[in-house]
């Protein structure tokens, strides 16, 4: 794939999953399974961009960035990864008992700018900057980009080890275990934005099989001064949670910062 | 009937033959379907407010070379997340072969472990049968720890558990 595809691909994804209701593709992991018993199980975990949750009918998820975390904190690299025309897909083994967290985290800037009475469109890299925007630019608009994605699976007894935020971008802190969601019950978690609470943030949970249904069932709840959230889960299934903050913190000079939360997470029958 | 004779050496070894018993029985029903498996089934008690719960006995495929019937434990779901999770299994004492239909009964020494260390008050009893590619149900029977009299509770199923009845001997 060359550099500027890639790049590409990767503004795409950030770009989905940052503007949700600019533009309403969304972005996901999808785990074939999260709450597993026994010696070495496996799972299956699908990736793509799309509509509807969780149906592969758009783009598959670039996976470059994708890291797992296992339960002692150290990575683990998946195997069989394979991009399809509408979804990538990995599998890992779960040699540890305990949580699994697997996340792509997409980072990247874009840039406006006027040169000559014309408008340009740049994206690239924060060192890339000022080699590649011309001095003579005008009416410069850096933004940059972090997007995240992530799943969590558990072996047997669940963990928190990796359920820390790794203080980059915006990130979710789950109070009750993310493997532990059960219908009819609440759940509460925070929004941390480079670690810290993220409070006001809305946070949009979406059912998955939205083929089958005329109404999104979409809910909004909004973070408290703590980052804090809670959500009771209507019934069993696959959901998909997403939240966005804006802001000028970005390390980038004169940069604005957008940064994104997608997590799908499964609720089991009572 | 491997488990009875497990369960009924466990009560001759806690001592006196005198000793209360919880007896429970259960029957699993025959299913016409195509593909039939016997179901897993948990057997655990909770405290009333579901705070505390305690494994009596779980009937899976412990046999199967390299634990492999390991692997559905999970889909016994409530006991499973309620206290499976916690567990190793195979564990003496708790693991035995699954069951086909018809009725089974197991019975636990008052004295001995777990019911002999569960403090006065209320409780349930809780059944999860859980079958591969079948259905799963989850039977409830209320009882008071300890018996100050013989009692009988039960409760019937529709899918996976016909009946289950709990017989507590003080």
């Amino acid at each position: 794939m060359t550099k500027f595809i890639k790049l590409a691909l990767l503004a795409s994804a950030a770009l989905s999953m940052l503007s949700a209701s600019a533009e309403a593709h969304r972005t996901w992991l999808l785990p074939s399974a999260t709450v597993l018993s026994g010696k070495d199980a496996w799972v299956t975990v699908d990736a793509a961009i799309s509509n509807d949750l969780f149906y592969f009918e758009h783009h598959p998820l670039a996976l470059d960035n994708l890291a797992v975390l296992a339960p002692d904190g150290k990575t683990v690299t998946p195997e069989n990864i394979a991009k399809g025309k509408f979804r990538s897909s990995f599998d890992l083994k779960l040699e540890q008992p305990g949580t699994y967290k697997i996340s792509v985290l997409n980072q990247g800037v874009f840039a406006n700018y006027k040169l000559n009475g014309e408008t340009k469109r740049w994206r690239g890299k924060p060192e890339q900057i000022d080699s590649e925007i011309p001095a003579a630019a005008t009416d410069v608009k850096i933004s940059e980009m972090q997007g995240r994605v992530e799943a969590f699976v558990t072996s047997g007894k669940p963990s928190e080890e990796t359920l820390k935020p790794s203080g980059v971008g915006l990130e979710l802190v789950p109070v009750t275990h993310p493997n532990n969601l059960v219908a009819g019950e609440k759940a509460t978690f925070r929004l941390v934005l480079d670690g810290q609470p993220a409070a006001g943030v809305a946070v949009a949970v979406v059912p998955g099989g939205i083929r089958y249904r005329d109404k999104l069932n979409e809910s909004k709840v909004t973070t408290d001064e703590s980052g804090s959230f809670s959500v009771t889960w209507p019934g069993p299934g696959m959901y998909w949670i997403n939240a966005s903050v804006q802001d000028d913190k970005s390390k980038i000079k004169n940069a604005t910062r957008r940064a994104g939360y997608a997590a799908t997470l499964e609720v089991l029958p009572q | 009937m491997r488990f009875l004779i497990t369960a009924a050496l466990t009560t001759l070894a806690a001592g006196s033959a005198l000793a209360g018993e919880a007896s429970i029985s259960i029957e699993i029903p025959r299913l016409s379907v195509s593909e039939y498996h016997k179901p897993y089934v948990a057997f655990w008690v909770e405290n009333a407010d579901g705070s505390k719960a305690t494994t009596l006995a779980v009937w899976y495929d412990a046999k199967q070379k390299d634990h492999e019937g390991n692997k559905y434990l999970k889909d016994i779901r409530q006991w499973w997340r309620r206290v499976g999770r916690e567990l190793t299994l195979p564990a003496d004492g708790l693991s035995s072969p699954t069951r086909g239909p018809g009725t089974h009964q197991i019975v636990f020494d008052a004295s001995a472990k777990p019911l002999g260390e569960l403090p006065p008050g209320s409780y349930q009893l809780v059944v999860e049968a859980a079958r591969e590619v079948g259905g799963r149900e989850v039977l409830r029977v209320p009882f008071q720890w300890p018996p100050q009299a013989p009692t009988t509770a039960d409760a019937k199923g529709a899918d996976e558990i016909s009946a289950l009845t709990l017989k507590l001997t003080p």
